[in-house]
């Protein structure tokens, strides 16, 4: 079993762990893991998400030969730019979900065409592979997470924690880019996105300073007076879940296509993709499923509990399911035929053999903080 | 972990403690802490009656379901309905306001059989 280099501090820290994609990751610390969720959504809080995997994908003719794979429009992005995007098999079924940025290089480098991808831990090996085998051999594809560390700084004061220790560099950066800029001290690569539905940051550095810059992240938040504290994997779940976002193995999977998902936001039809085809068939053809949030009364719902009708038939299973701390819900995540899809269906969910009222609801649960109106 | 000397144990890791002639359990601080947060508790209905040793609700943490077992066999005759808006008052005083039911039992005896909390204390000893 890996672990990430934080794990010591972790441990120091009371964090349980439990194995995830291949590493043995902190779950939750004493606090528990509604209080970090809030803290979240309050101030503050630190992953260490170093599992995840950073691969750059450059050469000419790389964003060309990359805009062939992935779902989204990526040609017309700025250097610096982020995108999120979707690795589809032929069936339209989600490989993988990726978060893409468009690399800025300077002077002589300027034409060089490169991209850094963040993939998901459990999906690095076959992500590359795919990669390595759909590009070009003239294409180089590197994987680069090894000698990279990812930690995620979310929550409403995340950015005045990072411009305290940056003289205010990181409020400068526009949401959904990318910059580098100096960290006390310590070069890093500050991209303005996250899992959190907060606002916020995600920051990539030289692996040998994994501890150095997480403890100054904590000492700084201390000397600054902003509340801040590490969120393990539990939170990190109710958070994105809360905020409508997918997990890989739940609301994403390669039997999964993202018309089913409610992710074709993240297609562009304008242009040719891998998976295109099959979309635009099941497109004509309707859709047999569509993914739905239910709010259940009486019980918690959890993943591979049957869902059913008024007339007590299981309809499908839930892919998700939790309590919702800043909502306060029993919710789920699930995949229903349209006709159930319609917020105000009225069905159940199966807990341990007692079906309880649920009912759909409009997703997400919570409007991330930099898609509301009137900010 | 934090125990009530008045109260005896189940090794599955309920409290009960005598009250008049009736009992009230609970789950142990040790319960409390190994599940984390309580988001969820499934009540038994006032009447209902349960054999020692069977389920007669479920507690729900964060990540999983618990049942939680009757020391010894009783009918329900009340349950802490605090515990529907407010689950966490089992992680935030398991021994007090975090009780979850009380029962009355035919076989009160039953209950100095089970063990003490010194006893409970070697038990989780030996778990960990």
């Amino acid at each position: 079993m890996k672990t990430t280099l934080l794990h010591l501090w972790h441990e120091a820290a009371g964090a349980r762990f439990a194995p995830f994609a291949g590493f043995d990751m902190p779950i939750l610390y004493p606090t528990g893991a509604v209080e970090e969720h809030r803290l979240c959504r309050r101030s503050v809080g630190l992953f260490d998400i170093d599992h995840m995997g950073q691969v750059i994908i450059s050469g000419a003719g790389a964003g060309e030969a990359l805009s062939g794979l992935v779902s989204s429009r990526i040609l017309d992005m700025k250097p610096n730019q982020a995108k999120y995007g979707l690795l589809l098999n032929d069936a339209g079924g989600v490989i993988d979900d990726l978060f893409i940025y468009r690399a800025a290089y300077s002077g002589a480098e300027e034409k060089e065409d490169a991209w850094f991808v963040v993939v998901n831990a459990g999906n690095r090996e076959t992500d590359i592979a795919y990669f390595q085998e759909n590009l070009p051999s003239t294409i180089s594809v590197e994987d680069v997470s090894d000698i990279t560390y990812m930690i995620a700084v979310q929550g409403p004061r995340g950015v005045e924690l990072l411009d305290y220790l940056s003289d205010g560099a990181v409020s400068a950066i526009p949401r959904s880019s990318m910059d580098a800029v100096t960290i006390a001290g310590i070069p890093v690569c500050i991209g303005k996105t996250g899992y959190t539905g907060e606002d916020g940051v995600e920051v990539f550095y030289d692996s040998r300073e994994s501890l150095e810059l997480w403890e100054l992240l904590m000492s700084g938040a201390e000397e600054a007076g902003i509340e801040a504290g590490p969120v393990g994997l539990a939170a990190r779940d109710s958070l994105r879940f809360e905020a409508g976002m997918p997990l890989y193995g739940h609301e994403i999977s390669p039997s999964i296509t993202p018309l089913e998902a409610l992710l074709a936001w993240a297609c562009d039809f304008n242009k040719d993709f891998v998976g295109k085809a099959a979309l635009l068939a099941q497109k004509n053809a309707g859709l047999t499923r569509k993914l739905v949030t239910l709010n259940v009364t009486g019980g918690v719902p959890r993943e591979g509990y049957p869902v059913l009708n008024e007339k007590g038939a299981e309809i499908g299973r839930c892919v998700a399911g939790m309590f919702c701390p800043t909502v306060g819900s029993y919710s789920a995540n699930a995949f229903v035929a349209p006709e159930y899809a319609v917020p105000g269906t009225n069905l159940a969910v199966l807990i341990r053999g007692n079906p309880k009222d649920a009912v759909v609801v409009k997703r997400p649960l919570y409007t991330p903080v930099y898609k509301r109106e009137n900010r | 972990m934090k125990l009530d000397a008045n109260a005896r144990y189940a090794e599955s890791h309920e409290w009960i403690r005598k009250e008049g002639d009736a009992f009230v359990i609970g789950i142990s601080d040790h319960a409390q802490h190994s599940l984390g947060d309580i988001v969820f508790v499934d009540l038994p209905k006032v009447g209902a009656v349960f054999k020692a040793k069977t389920s007669f609700a479920v507690v729900e943490s964060v990540k999983a379901a618990a049942d939680i077992y009757l020391p010894i066999g009783g009918t329900i005759i009340a349950v802490n309905e605090r515990l529907a808006e407010s689950p966490e008052l089992i992680n935030q005083d398991c021994y007090g306001e975090g009780w979850i039911v009380r029962i009355g039992s035919d076989a009160p005896g039953d209950w100095d059989t089970l063990p003490t909390h010194e006893d409970y204390e070697k038990i989780v000893g030996t778990e960990e």
